[in-house]
Order: structure tokens, then sequence, then C-alpha cells
């Protein structure tokens, strides 16, 4: 579990009836503290401004130092970076120049795999995959990013995707193996990916792009750092959870370490672990936008030109193009890792035992021989293409013309009525009591040491002097959090039995985890105007999908023979639900709360973006004012968040299941 | 591509090797972002370099982060910067040394407080700055959240502008709101105009917005430089930003390295002037009747020869 490494109790927890006689007092000084207490300590309030230590100037002179003369002896750190991104950029220039840009090879110009070729293998990957139902859905897919004129661009977004998530898929598995193995490096390594996972994009921008220079593999960077964690996450949670009597039965049929690993602990995790794969594609597709920003171009670049010009039907074609390759890429994946097993010993010549692999070459050669001769199988023909056209303004046109005042009441209520009260609420409270209760809560939960980390973070929020942004963080993504968990929970529970159900809410949620958000946000902003509530619908939609995603997981995973024990005793459906599935699943479910808190932060850059004046806000304004020391202070601000929350939420969990008698090893996973 | 490269360099070579000779045979990066006016800048540069002989590169940048690019030498030139809005991360850039200014594209930016003419109807006293300090006026213009006062869109906080002390300086009924972005600040507008609401935010021209909608501009007090430093000055005594906005610059910028390693391209975007009317008929072409940026350049470069080849020259 994500968070409970950290967490488990350091020094005696108090009891119950303590905590009480502890919990009394110290709200009483809270509530005087907050109602009484602005004239007497006004610097409990507002942080004085000269407490303010200069960590902004001291960070942006170290990252200036890093960019420009840090030195490793022969090479300077720069130099070093850029023979990484030089690295990097070799497969990518070559995986562009098969789908897109063609190359000179030996001063002749061949041109890219036309559409008709691309379309074609991929179907024929789907076929060796997972038969004729994928290959079906793998070359629907493409076919329709080529009918709405989405080629080009894509293929642009593609080339630059099949080199992140390989590499995100790659070290994050490899990092969670590591953690996994060695408990230090685990947690070392949660802190880490909380801050890779939090840390707005922005904030770090300009460092990467200087250090690996403008262009797609600064992107691919970018988008490593992004999407990486849930792979890291989810494979020391899964193989934690192998049943150990497996990892007996290996070293009983005396398993080398290495055989360990990747016989017996990867396959038997690997349902959780293809989450993760799914996971890493999906956030690499959501980069496609910040990616488009700095040099990479495609489907991203496309949706921001069309919003720019409010034309909605081009940014909704353009964004379905990136859910199209997603959905593409992740079943294809799921569809391999199921595969992987079978094994195929045919006899035979070349043809005969590579059928596939000689099938896709002759389809290439074939579309490429054809496509000479007819250029509409090279590049899909401009007069077949179809558009949805007005479609899509029409429609947000005819909702506001007729029902704004409707919709505009409702979103009165809710900000006259929850949002506001909130905000005022949460703004007007001392940082010295936040910071009080905090330590407290931590210390209930789960001893001195998370007493003194939470505690100790929320001083190091006020120190920044940016608390006013540090709680309108909290209001938004909180609020956020509590609704999508609200939604999401029951929907997961509700689908995760029925497969067939299941497979259509999880095309849902894959689409709405890679629909750039711009795609939605701007019709929000005509509907809602600028402001909180259309930043909070943005932040549900996007962090709603591991809501349902990982109960889904955690109900699915339950061990079958204890659902049967539970019938056989009698249990009615309702009690088998919370007696047993929910009770197992907890561990996933409480990493979905983890994720949704994580996904609801990392939206803070595109919450900025429709006139939020929160942590992300202060992000977007250090990036034009090109100061990383302040976009970087923000950015570990909303880390701190995320990590007190965590934490709390986590040793929480633990605690209840500690008094319901829950505890064992398999289900708190540090042990 | 690299052919057609290959081919061009040939040519330019042929007809005027004397400039070429000194010129780098790598492409020229120049920078596109995500709003009509500068990819027809852009456009209009690279095909008039592209005729000098040189080779050209599109990179598709965001506005801000491109300066990472342009100090490291990754990017060479941005041709849109506009005083308002990239000021601070321009000053920043040119300060390390790595950056320098070429100069003003010749068109000015006016942004001012803009309203759509149906309201002239509510508040008979428009466009000058007065008629807002009605109350019955600002009311017109509220929402629930900033009732009784009005509502004013302003543009990202990171635009500066001063709205929030104007609203003060003037001593206006209104509340400033921020959008978030560019395309937030129009979604809202086209919003209004659609159901025929009440709306006043800010606007900037070039754009397609003032073109594609009838409104009219605010008229506060003309802006001098006192009035943003002297609080003396203008009607309010104790205050400065009693008046309206500056018109700003739109500059052009480029990587230091660009004037050693293709003097032909840095003199070229040196000279390169555009008025505001040639460009505001640009952008209507492309951004209302649907024309391809490439034919809008193409129609410009057959019309103004005379002005493209003295910038090449």
């Amino acid at each position: 579990m994500t968070g409970t490494v950290a967490s488990r109790p350091v020094g005696p927890v108090p009891a119950i009836a303590t905590s009480l006689r502890l919990w009394i007092p110290a709200g009483l000084v809270f509530v005087v503290l907050w109602l009484w207490g602005r004239d007497v300590l006004p610097w409990a309030f507002d942080y004085p401004r000269s407490w303010v230590p200069p960590v902004r100037d001291w960070i942006s002179d170290a990252m200036k130092w890093l960019m420009n003369d840090a030195s490793l002896g022969l090479f300077t750190f720069r130099e070093m970076t850029r023979a990484i991104a030089a690295v990097i950029d070799v497969p990518y220039q070559i995986a562009l120049g098969l789908l897109s840009g063609g190359a000179t090879v030996l001063g002749v110009l061949v041109s890219p795999i036309g559409w008709v070729g691309v379309t074609a293998v991929m179907g024929l990957l789907g076929h060796f995959a997972g038969g004729w139902r994928l290959a079906a859905l793998t070359s629907a897919c493409f076919g329709f990013i080529a009918i709405f004129g989405q080629w080009t661009s894509a293929m642009v977004t593609l080339a630059s995707v099949l080199i992140a998530v390989p590499l995100g898929i790659l070290f994050g598995l490899f990092l969670g193996l590591a953690g996994y193995r060695w408990r230090g490096v685990g947690r070392a390594l949660i802190p880490i990916l909380d801050l890779m996972q939090t840390i707005p994009v922005f904030a770090y921008l300009v460092p990467i792009l200087i250090l690996f220079g403008f262009g797609p593999t600064s992107a691919v960077i970018a988008t490593l750092i992004y999407a990486m964690p849930p792979m890291t996450r989810i494979t020391m949670l899964a193989l934690r959870r192998v049943p150990s009597d497996l990892q007996d039965l290996g070293h009983m049929v005396g398993c080398t370490p290495r055989q360990m690993t990747w016989r017996v602990m990867i396959p038997s995790a690997k349902e959780s672990l293809m989450v993760g794969v799914n996971q890493v594609i999906m956030l690499s597709l959501n980069m496609v936008i910040i990616a488009s920003m700095i040099g990479a171009g495609g489907l991203g670049f496309d949706v921001l030109s069309a919003l720019r010009r409010l034309d909605f039907g081009a940014g909704v074609e353009a964004g379905f193009a990136i859910v199209a390759l997603a959905i593409a890429l992740d079943r294809l994946s799921q569809a391999f890792a199921d595969r992987a097993q079978v094994p195929l010993h045919v006899h035979g010549g070349f043809i005969a035992r590579h059928p596939y692999l000689f099938g896709g070459l002759l389809t290439l050669i074939l579309s490429a021989l054809i496509g000479l001769a007819y250029p509409a199988v090279q590049s899909y023909p401009e007069a077949w293409q179809i558009s949805t056209g007005t479609f899509w303004s029409d429609l947000v046109r005819y909702i506001n013309i007729n029902y704004f005042d409707a919709l505009e009441s409702v979103k009165n209520f809710m900000l006259l009525n929850l949002l506001i009260p909130f905000k005022r609420l949460l703004i007007g409270l001392p940082w010295v009591g936040v910071a009080g209760l905090l330590a407290l809560s931590g210390w209930c939960l789960g001893g001195v040491r998370l007493g003194l980390l939470t505690g100790g973070l929320t001083v190091l929020i006020a120190s920044t002097g940016l608390w006013e942004e540090a709680m309108i963080t909290v209001y938004l993504c909180g609020l956020s959090v509590v609704i999508a968990m609200l939604i999401g929970l029951p929907i997961g529970i509700a689908v995760a039995m029925q497969d067939s159900l299941w497979r259509g809410v999880r095309l849902v949620i894959d689409t709405m985890q890679t629909l750039p958000s711009f795609v939605y946000l701007m019709p929000a902003v005509m509907l809602f105007r600028v402001g909180d509530f259309t930043a909070m619908i943005a932040v549900v939609a996007y962090a709603l999908a591991p809501a349902i995603r990982y109960t889904v997981l955690g109900l699915r995973s339950v061990d079958p023979s204890l659902i049967e024990a539970g019938r056989a005793m009698g249990c009615t459906p309702f009690q088998i639900l919370t007696r047993i599935r929910l009770k197992l699943a907890l561990p996933e479910i409480m990493l979905g709360l983890n994720q949704t808190i994580m996904f609801a932060l990392s939206m803070l850059v595109i919450t900025a973006l429709v006139g939020t004046r929160d942590l992300g806000q202060e992000v977007y304004i250090a990036l034009t004012k090109a100061d990383p020391g302040r976009g970087l202070v923000a950015g570990l601000c909303v880390a701190a968040i995320a990590i007190i929350a965590d934490r709390l939420i986590q040793a929480g969990a633990h605690r209840s299941r500690v008094r319901l008698g829950l505890a064992d090893e398999r289900a708190n996973g540090d042990s | 591509m690299s052919a057609l490269r290959i081919t061009a360099s040939i040519l330019a070579l042929a007809t005027c090797s004397t400039a070429v000779a000194q010129d780098s045979a790598d492409p020229v990066k120049l920078t596109l972002h995500d709003w009509t006016g500068q990819l027809i800048t852009t456009q209009l540069m690279g095909e008039v370099l592209e005729q000098a002989g040189l080779t050209v590169e599109y990179v598709q940048a965001d506005y801000l982060a491109q300066f990472a690019g342009l100090e490291t030498g990754d990017l060479h030139v941005a041709m849109e910067m506009w005083e308002t809005t990239g000021r601070d991360a321009m000053d920043a850039a040119t300060a390390t040394g790595n950056v320098v200014n070429v100069g003003p594209t010749g068109m000015k930016a006016k942004e001012e407080w803009w309203y759509p003419t149906y309201m002239k109807e509510l508040c008979p006293g428009l466009p000058d700055w007065e008629a807002l300090k009605d109350p019955a006026c600002a009311e017109a213009f509220s929402t629930a959240e900033t009732a009784p006062k009005g509502r004013y869109l302003g543009g990202p906080v990171t635009w500066g502008g001063f709205d929030d002390e104007r609203v003060e300086a003037l001593d206006l009924p209104f509340e400033v709101i921020h959008a978030g972005t560019d395309a937030a600040l129009f979604a809202e507008l086209e919003s209004a105009i659609q159901r025929q609401a009440p709306v006043l935010l800010w606007v900037y021209a070039p754009h397609w917005a003032p073109a594609k909608y009838e409104g009219e501009w605010v008229e506060f007090p003309e802006y001098t430089a006192e009035c943003y430093t002297d609080p003396a000055w203008g009607i309010n005594t104790d205050m400065a930003y009693d008046c309206g906005k500056p018109f700003g610059e739109i500059w052009k910028v480029a990587w230091a390295g660009v004037q050693e390693k293709w003097p032909t391209a840095y003199s070229a975007v040196e000279a390169f002037t555009i008025s505001n009317d040639d460009m505001g008929a640009m952008i209507t072409e492309v951004d209302l009747n649907g024309k391809s940026v490439q034919d809008v350049v193409a129609d410009w470069m057959a019309a103004n020869e005379e002005t493209w080849k003295a910038w090449i020259n």
C-alpha cells in the first residue's frame, strides 16, 4: 500500500480514551484561536512576509547552476542530459520517419507508411493478439482517425507515444521491483513518486527544456515523469500481494531469485500489473497537450488551436483521435499480456513459423507499391474525409440559448451554498491551528513520526507565504475528490461483477482520462462562465476514472473461494458485498483514493486556465515570469498537500482495520 | 522534406550566391503558437526567408515556454512577443544575453474594455467610461456572484494590465474576474453574444473577435506614461492607473546566435514590418472566411512583392 510504509506506527499510538482527552481541549483551543485570536495573534492567520525564507531564490539559483555550470568532471550536467536526449531522439526519429515524415535513404526520398498500411498492420496485430474482435477494434480506431482527417497529426503523436510508453512501463516496473525487494528503496520511492505525480509539469518545464533541448525528447521526458508513477506503485502493491504459498512453492522447487521474479512473481501479479500498463498509456496520452506546447506537435496542437478559435467540432475530432489511439494501444497491450503464455511450436519454413510477421511485411510492401500508383492508398484523400462540421458548436449554442438560465441557477445554488462558504471557512482558518490539528491527527492515527510529518509539512506550506493559495487548492480538490468518490465507488461496485457492463464503463472512463480536458472545458466555460464551478467539473471528470477503476480491480481480484465460503455460510448478497468483498478490496480502493487525490491535484494546471486562484495559478504565473524557483515552491506545496492527505488517510484506514481485527499481513501490506 | 531542402538550397546558391555564401545551411527554426495572427506572421517570414535561399523549419511551441529553447539555441526566431503579455519573460530572456529583441513588428496591440453594441440600450452613456459609474449600468453587467457590482472579465492574471488598480482609481462599481486563458475569455464572449446577454471584458486587436462581433471599446481617459507612474496625474489625484491602457508594441525576438549564423535571416527579420490593417484583413480571411494560412500569405506576398523583396536585399 502506498502510504502505509511511511505511516507505520512508530512509538506508541495513544489509546482512544487518551485521544478523546486530547481532542476536546485541542478543539477548544482551536475554536478560541479561530474566533477571537485574529486581533491578539495576527501572525497566526497571515503568515508574516518577513518570516518567509527566500527559498524561491535559492531554488532559482540552484536551477541556474544545474542548467549552466554543474560539471561532472569530464563533461557538464547539461552535456550529459543532452546526450541522453540524443539517445532517445534516435528511435523517435525512426518512428516519426516511418509513420509521418518519411526519410531520405541513400539519397532517395522514401515516403512514410501510408494509412492503409498502418491500419492493416494494426488489424493484423489485433488479430495476432486477440482474434477477430480485437482486429476489428484496432482497425476501426485507426480508420476513424483517417476518416476524420486527423491522420498526419495522429501519426506524429503516435510516434512520441510509442517511445514514451515502453520506456515508462520498463522504468516503472524496474523501480517497482527495486522497491519491492529492498524495503529502504521502497520507502524512499514513495515520496518521490508523490512528487512526480503532483508537482505540476509547468513547474519544471523550463529546466527540462534547457537540459534536454526544446523538442519532442523533452516532451518524452516530461511524459515519463508524469506517467510512470502508477506503474511503480502498482508493481510494489501487486508483488506484495502475491500469495505467500506461491512464493514458498517457488522456493521449494528451487527457483533462483531471477526465476522467482520473472517466472513466479510477475506472472501471478499480471492482472494488477496490466492496470499499471493501462495507466502509463492513458497518462502518456493525457500529456499530449503539454507535449505539443514544447515542440512535439501532433494532435495536442490541433486541439489547442481549434479551441482558441472556439471551433468545438475540430477540437472534439482531434480529441477523440487521441482517445482512439489510447484505446487501440491499451486493448492491444492487454491482449498481448493475456496471450503471452500460449506456446507456439509450428514446424516448417520461415513463412509457416512466422505467419504474422510475414503477413505484416507483405502488407507494408504491397501497400507501399500500390501507394505509388494510387495516392489514395498512401494518404487518405481529402475528398473522402468527413467532419462533424458545426454540429458540436451548434449543440453548445442550442444548450446555451435554451438552458443557460437553468444551468446558471443550479450553479449559483452550488456556489452560494457550498463552494463559497467552504472556501471562506478554509481561508479564514489560522495556519497555526491547522498545523496543530493536523499534527495531532497524525499522532493519534500513526504515531509521533506521522504527527511530526503532517504538522511539519503544514508549517512548511505556511512558510512559503502561499497559505491562501494552498487553502483554495484544498477546497477545490477536496470537494472534487469527495464528489468523485461518491460517484465512482457506487459505479465501481455496480459494474465490477458484470463483464459486459464493465467493458462499457471502461470505455467511458478511458475516454474521460484521455480526452483532453480542454475539449469540454471551453464549452463548460460557455455554459458556466469562468471560475471554480467550471474548474470543479473538469477535476471531477478527470479524477473519477481512478475511483472507478481501482474499486473494480479490488472487487474483481477477491478470491472466489472466500465468496463461496460466505455463500455457504448463508450470507445475503449484501453481506457478501459489505463483509467480504469490500473489506478484502480495501487496499485497492485505498490506492484508488490515493490516485483520485493525485489526479485531482494534477489537474491544477488546467484549472488555472479557467481562472482559479490556487497553487496551479501560482505555477502558471511563475512560468510567465520565467521564475523556476517560484514555480517549484508552489509545486512542492501541492505535493505537500498530497502527502499529508495520503498519509493521514492510509494511517486512518490501517488503524480502523487494526481495531476491527482485519489488519493481517495481506491487508496492511507492509510486513 | 530533405530533398526539397536540397533543391531549395541549390536554387538559392545559383540565384543569389553572395547572400547565401555566409549563411549556414542548417534550417532556421521559427516558432508557431496557437493563434492565427502569429501563424500568419510566422509563415510570412518563413516564406520570405525561403525566397532568400534559406531553409526554414517550423516548430510548434508554447508562447512562454519557447524562451527556454531560444536561450539554448534550440529555437531561433519568434515573430510575436506582445509587450503586454510577454514583457517579463522577454526581459528575463534578454538579460541572459542569449536572446535578443529584434525590434517591433510594426503592429500595435490595442487592448481595452469591450462590450457588444446591444449593451448601449442598457447603458446609454457608453462608450464614455463615466457611464459605467451609474449604478443601474453596473447592475446591468452584474451576476449573482458580483451583484450589485458589475462583472468585468479581465485577461489572465499573467497578462497584467492593472485592471484591479484601474477599478479602484476610477472608483468604478465593478468586480474584476480574471479569465485563466485567452480561450476562456472568448468562450465567455461567444456565449454572451449567442444569448444577447450582458458582457464587459478584455478584448484585444488584432484578433478575430472584434472583427466578428459588433461592439465597441470603452473610452477611458487617454493613456500617458505619467498616468501609470504619477499618482497626481489625472482625475484621481491620489492614485495612478486612472486612465486607459497603452498601445503595446509587438516585438520580434531571436536567439543571439542568429546574427552570426544566418546574417541574411537576421536582417530580414529585423526589416520585417506589417501594419495593423493588413494583419486584421488577413486574420479575417482565415478565421471568418475559412481560407488557409498558406493561401492568405501567398496572396499577400503576390500583392506586396516590393515590400518583402526589400527585406532580403
